[in-house]
Order: C-alpha cells, then structure tokens, then sequence
C-alpha cells in the first residue's frame, strides 16, 4: 500500500493500463496528474500549448491504435469541446481517457461549472471515483469500457479527490500492445453522411452502457438502514459516510449514463431518498424525471463544496453545535516577494491605466495596493477584450489602456486575439509578462522555456519573431524593474496609433536562482512617505517605530530600493 | 480506534504541505488508514492555507469537520485562531510565534489581531507558543521551521521517535534529511 495523491493514482493508472501517449494543458486540480506520468519512460508525454490541441494529440494516438489520456482541469474542457463533442462520433481505435477535475468552492478557478454537463451534452461515459485507489482502479476500468464499447470516456475528479493522499494497492501492467492501424473514412472522416451513421452508432452504444452499467461493479448497493438512502458519488460519498455511517447508499462509480433499473430498484428498498451531489442537480433531475420521489436541491447548495456536518445537519434537521469562526483580517493570496509582475503592475499604477487582464500568476496584480487589472475572464481574453474596448470608446481610450497576459497564456490563446487586433486594424498595446514558465499553475513548462516536460531541451519559440509575424511593428523587450524606461516606452507606444506590444521579460523570482542579500530600511534616512509601501510587497510592513523590511520574507529584489526617492534602503550583510 | 484529526495551517509557502506528508506517511507506516488533503494552487501564492491529516482504523472524508480536530498545528500565529473553531473541546493548540501580515493589514485596511493567544485559550487551555523561526534561524536555515514545528508535535503524540525519525527521513529531500533531522530534534527538545 502505498499513500497517494489522487492525481498520482490517475497517473499510476494510466502506466497500469499501457497507455502510449499522455498530454495536457497544465490547470489546478488536474496538474499534477501530468507531472506524474512523465516520470514513466514508458509513456510519451507532453504539455500541449492548450486542452484543445492536448485532445487531438490524444485523439490522433487512440486512432493510431495506441491507448491515450489527456488530463486538464474543468474549464480547460471549453476550450477542448470542440474536438470532444466529434471524437464521441468517431470512437477510438486504442483507448481514450479524458481525465477532467472541477473545483467546486472555487479554490484556483474563475467560475465552478460542472463537467458532468458535457458528459451528458456529448454522448460520452462518465466514471467518478471517491478516493485514491478508485482513481486508479477507474482509469483501468476507463480504458477497458473506451475500447469495448468504441468510445471516449470522460474521468471526472474534483480538488478534494485530486488533491488528497489516500492508500493504494499497486498492480503491475497490463501487457497492452499497439493495435492495428487502418484507413477507415466511415468511421474517422465526420462528413455528414458519414457522422449522420455514426450518430445512430452513438445513440445505441450509450443504450447498451446505460443498460449494462446496472451490472459494473462501481455502481454499488451497500444497504444498511433503510430509513434514509443517499444516492452519490466521488468525494460527496465520504462526507455522506462520515455523517451517516448506518444509512443505504447507492454509491455511483459511473455517473453517466445512470443505471436506471438500479437506481429504480434501491428507491424502493427505502423509506426516503436522498440525492447528494456538489454543483448541479444532475443525477437528481435524472432519478425524479423517472417519477421517483427524492430530496436534493431542495436541502443542498449548487454551490461551493459539502461537508459531513452540512450533510448530518441537512438530513437530520439538527443543528450540529460548533463555534463560529473569529473575524480576521482575511489573507488573500499575493504577489510573491521579488515578483517581476509587481513591477509591471506599479507602473500601470502610476500612469493610471486601464486593463484587460487575463489569468495567471499576474491576474493577483488587481488587489489593493497595486489594483493593476480591470477585467479577468479566461485565458487569452485580455487582447480580445481590448480590442472590443476600443470599438466602443474609441482611439483616444485605448490610448490609455493595455491588454496584459502571461506567457504560457499568450501561446494558449492570446495569439488569435492579436491576429485579430493587426486584421482589424485596432491600435491596443499589448503587454506581455513573460516570467518564461507557466507560474500560477507550479512552474510547468512551455513552448517559450526551452524545456519539455521530460527536461529535454526544445526549441525556444521566439516571442518577436511570432508577434512580428503577426504584423505587429512596434515591439519591444524590457526588464520591468527598469521602471524609467518602461513608463517611457509605454507612453510612447499608447501615443501610436497603431497596435504594439511590450514584452516584459524577468524570470519567475521563485525560480531566479542568483542569490540577493535581503533588504533593511536606514530609519535615519525614511521620511515614513509611504511609497514603498505602494508596490504591495509583503515584506514591507509600516509598524509604529516606522518602515520595516521582514528579512524572513525579503529576496532582496530591490524594486522597493528604485521605487525609494531618499534612498533609505541598504543591503543586510548577513 | 477513533480517528486522530490534525488540522495544519498557515501562510502559502511555508511548508506545510511537506508536514502533512511527513504525518500521512508516518500513519501509514504504523499501519493506520490515513488520508491527507493538500492545498496546491492559487492559495499556495502567500494565502491562508490548511492541510487535513486524518488516520484511524477506517477514515472517509479526508476533511476534518469543525469541531472534531484533536490537534491544531499552525505555521502563523493568526492562522491559528482563523481555524481554531475546527478544534473539538479540550483540543491542543500548537502554534508558532511568528506573525505575517496579511495584505489587508499592510495596506491599512485592517488591523492584525494583538491578543491572539488569549483568543486562543479561550477555546481550549492546551495552548503552545513556541518560537520556531528563531530556532530555525539558530540552525541556519529558515525554511526548515516546519521541522521544528513537527518535533514540538512529535512530543505530544505516544509515537516513538524512531518512527518520526524515519518518517521525515523518507519525506524530505534528500540532501535536507539530516538539517531536518536536527530541526525536529531541537523542536522536540524545546520548551514551548
Ligand atoms: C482554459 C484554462 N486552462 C488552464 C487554466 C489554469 N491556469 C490558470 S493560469 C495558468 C498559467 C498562467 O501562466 P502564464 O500566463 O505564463 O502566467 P504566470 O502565472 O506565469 O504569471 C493556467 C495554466 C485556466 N484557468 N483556464
């Protein structure tokens, strides 16, 4: 037994099945799973530029005859649905896996959408599992169910599966080899009158799981009293048990399709039904749309996560007695000490800029004190947004306003956006922050680091070349902690009225391995003006005796020493 | 055996999450269930952060419920009072001296809390201040506090030392056993 990380039983699962090819888009919950499998030589694996390219890879291994898993995080899913919604026509040759984890309660996410919805929209299997070893065991199960019934299947976790250890019974391999490869329009070209056929095939092949599924040994009846029936699945499962240990459960490994005869035979085993599940009342409309009387939504959230108390005080109709929590001052997340960001976003700051903004590490720069970013909506809308700012308030606003994206974010989604500002003739200036990895996320890589997820070294897509290729004109490269010529090239660039961009380029201050000694403030020099204060680094603190730097936090970056009009910053000898 | 619950948090970036795993995988190598729930993600960029370790004959959920944690174990000395409500009755308090402020408090829009260990002791008596960033600093390396944190647990628990030793051996880089290793002793041997 081994003590696992949800994510790393998904990968353990995939080495477990033969899988051949492993790809991604990286995306908290769903990282780590990626990470893991790239430590299997066995596995070819790669972190794609976005989930939609991460799919076809997988896609065109499965049709090669080799077993492939693509592995993102729920709303990396929108952005591969295109390809999803096909490939369940299509089918598989080797078997596919799309491994997808929702974050209910919002943890590292922009909404908390539910991705059962597309198993649904799309025709596609559907297992959930509740603890580690389930991860691994339903990846295997995944990739038998794929090639036995011709089709994708979706692998739904959520943060507190992907992101719990629990203990794993390890097995060894499965001899799986790569199967035959042959030309076959009807199945693999989706004109119409070939996915016209195909469709039929679909509407059939989820019958016949639909059916069959009441028989899968994930979809389990475990009766104990039968006043109360809970019908669950993943995590909801253990809150459900830790509240109601004595209860009947209908624990569901497969959450599309359902089991109908299943579910319709443990209905009338008990006394009252429950249907618990986080998010949308998915399973629920299903189970009543079969006239079977059961409590849901109607006693639970879609919102936000569950907890055994929740669920024990839902049920039971007693309160379960516990102390209120104390009012703190809240600690949101922060730029980290020696950020290049911060930088960027002090002098946004200064010049009084607008901005569309878009998601990473940098999306942080919209709290107080720097309050960089005026919109955040998905990856790479920052350019499209721009220019739609533009079309509405015309030149003279965008001449005060930027786009600012991260690196990995650029080449996931913001290149069309630029494409689309040369095309159309817009004027935005476009600012890109490049710390050359893909932060937010744990420091992957990408296109532009030189590195593939094995460590080996790859070519380095030049950033200028691309926005030169674009049409892009005025460009330029800056060290953002060159705070004089960044507000120079800036207003110089919002006057033009043609589109630009700027990339700041500074490493990822927790990857930036030249060493500084940290920072003290003279107090004989501080005027106590505050300044310092402006840049938001949490290592600059005003305490009643004055300014103080905390040599625990500081990495002796020094933006507060350029910020500083009386120089009263000096370095620490330690 | 009833489940032993072990909430531990703090600020993103402080280590907490090598602490859950050193406890996950001392619980398994005594042979317990266990289950671990980690942070990873937009928190661990200086938020307020908290791991759950859970180990018994059978456990479920890998989230400690509000008033069932038998030992609090945090990183930040507000932190420990943002989660002592998690603590059951008669509960043990294990927090470190060191204070971060929060960006609210930097920027002025809120004030730190200045009697932290009273509203501590008013949930239970079992309260333990220890100053683990100065002893890590005597030892040489700051980031090694969440050892030290760890032997001042460690004395708490009827786990034999030897177990802990080869807990944290195993979990830990390998090039860092040996200051780790020496972390926890003197965390073992403080006097809180
Ligand atoms: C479609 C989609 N995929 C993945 C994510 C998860 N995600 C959020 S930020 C980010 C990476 C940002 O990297 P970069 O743009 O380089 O900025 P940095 O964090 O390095 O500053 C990722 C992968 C997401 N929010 N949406």
């Amino acid at each position: 037994m081994e003590l696992m990380l949800g994510n790393k039983a998904v990968a353990r699962g995939a080495y477990e099945s033969g899988v051949k090819v492993a790809t991604a888009y990286p995306g908290t919950p769903s990282t780590e799973i990626t990470e893991y499998i790239a430590n299997y030589d066995e596995i070819y694996t790669e972190w794609s530029p976005n989930e939609k390219i991460a799919l076809e890879v997988a896609i065109g291994a499965s049709i090669a005859g080799g077993r492939a898993i693509v592995s993102m995080k729920h709303v990396g899913l929108n952005v591969a649905a295109d390809p999803l919604f096909t490939v369940s026509y299509t089918g598989v040759n080797g078997g596919l896996v799309v491994v997808v984890a929702d974050d209910p309660g919002m943890h590292s996410s922009q909404n908390e959408q539910d991705s059962r919805y597309y198993a649904r929209a799309a025709h596609i299997p559907m297992l959930e599992p509740a603890d580690s070893q389930e991860a691994k065991d339903f990846v295997r199960l995944a990739f038998e169910i794929s090639e036995k019934y011709d089709t994708p299947v979706l692998l739904r976790l959520t943060t507190r599966i992907s992101h719990s250890q629990s203990l794993v019974s390890l097995d060894e391999p499965l001899p799986i080899s790569i199967k035959e490869y042959t030309k076959n329009p009807q199945k693999n070209v989706m004109m119409p009158g070939m996915a016209r056929k195909r469709h039929v095939f679909v509407e059939k092949r989820m019958k016949g799981l639909a059916n069959d599924s009441c028989e899968f040994e994930i979809n389990r009846i475990e009766m104990g009293n039968r006043k109360i029936g809970i019908i669950t699945s993943g995590i909801v499962y253990q809150y459900a048990k830790e509240a109601f240990p004595e209860a009947s459960f209908l624990k569901l490994g497969m959450v599309h399709p359902l089991p109908k005869d299943l579910i319709l035979d443990f209905a009338s085993r008990v006394e009252t039904l429950y249907v618990l599940e986080e998010l949308e009342p998915i399973i629920e409309e299903q189970v009543k749309s079969w006239g079977i009387p059961a409590i849901g939504k109607e006693l639970f959230s879609v919102q936000g996560e569950y907890t055994a108390n929740m669920i024990e005080q839902a049920i039971s109709g007693i309160a379960v007695n516990t102390q209120p929590a104390e009012e703190l001052p809240n600690r949101p997340p922060v730029l980290c000490p020696g950020c290049p960001h911060r930088a960027v976003f002090h002098t946004l700051n200064r010049l009084k800029l607008t901005a569309t903004g878009d998601i990473g590490c940098y999306t942080l720069g919209t709290l107080s004190p720097l309050e960089g970013l005026d919109t955040c909506v998905c990856m790479g809308a920052s350019i499209g947004m721009a220019h739609g700012f533009e079309k509405v308030r015309g030149k003279d606003f965008a001449k005060k306003m930027v786009g600012v994206i991260g690196d990995s974010t650029f080449i996931h989604s913001g290149i069309g956006g630029l494409i689309d500002i040369v095309y159309n003739k817009g004027i935005s200036t476009i600012l890109i922050l490049d710390n050359s990895i893909t932060a937010m996320t744990g420091h992957q890589d990408n296109p532009s680091t030189g590195r593939t997820i094995k460590g080996e070294e790859a070519p380095i897509l030049d950033l200028v070349t691309l926005v030169k290729a674009v049409g892009i004109n005025n460009i330029h490269v800056l060290d953002p902690f060159d705070l004089e010529a960044s507000r120079k090239i800036l207003r110089d660039e919002l006057e033009k009225e043609e589109p630009s961009v700027i990339i700041f380029r500074r490493p990822c201050a927790l990857l930036d391995k030249s060493e500084s000694l940290p920072l003290r403030i003279v107090s004989e020099k501080c005027k106590n003006c505050g300044l310092c204060m402006s840049i938001g680094c949490p290592a600059i603190q005003k305490l009643d005796e004055g300014m103080v730097i905390d040599d625990a936090l500081c990495n002796g970056c020094g933006l507060c020493e350029r910020v500083c009009r009386f120089n009263a910053m000096e370095r620490v000898d330690l | 055996m009833q489940s032993i619950n072990i909430l531990i948090v703090g600020v993103g970036g402080q280590g907490t999450l090598l602490t859950s795993r050193v406890l996950g995988n001392l619980a398994s190598d005594l042979g317990y269930d266990v289950k671990v729930s980690e942070v990873h993600g937009m928190a661990q960029r200086g938020g307020s952060v908290v791991t759950h370790v859970r180990f018994g004959n059978k456990v479920y959920s890998p989230l400690i419920e509000v008033g069932k944690a038998d030992i609090l174990l945090s990183f930040e000395k507000m932190e420990a009072l943002r989660w002592v409500h998690y603590l059951k009755e008669r509960g043990m308090v294990i927090t470190n001296d060191q204070s971060i402020n929060p960006m609210p408090v930097i920027t002025g829009a809120a004030e730190y809390p200045d009697d932290i260990l009273d509203g501590l002791k008013k949930s239970t008596a079992e309260v333990i201040n220890i100053n683990a960033l100065d002893i890590a600093k005597e030892i040489g390396n700051i980031r090694v506090t969440n050892s030290v944190l760890l032997g001042v647990l460690a004395k708490y628990t009827d786990i034999d030392y030897k177990n802990w030793e080869k807990a944290l051996s195993h979990t830990v880089p390998p090039r860092t056993v040996e200051i780790n290793l020496k972390a926890f002793d003197k965390g073992y041997n403080a006097r809180g």
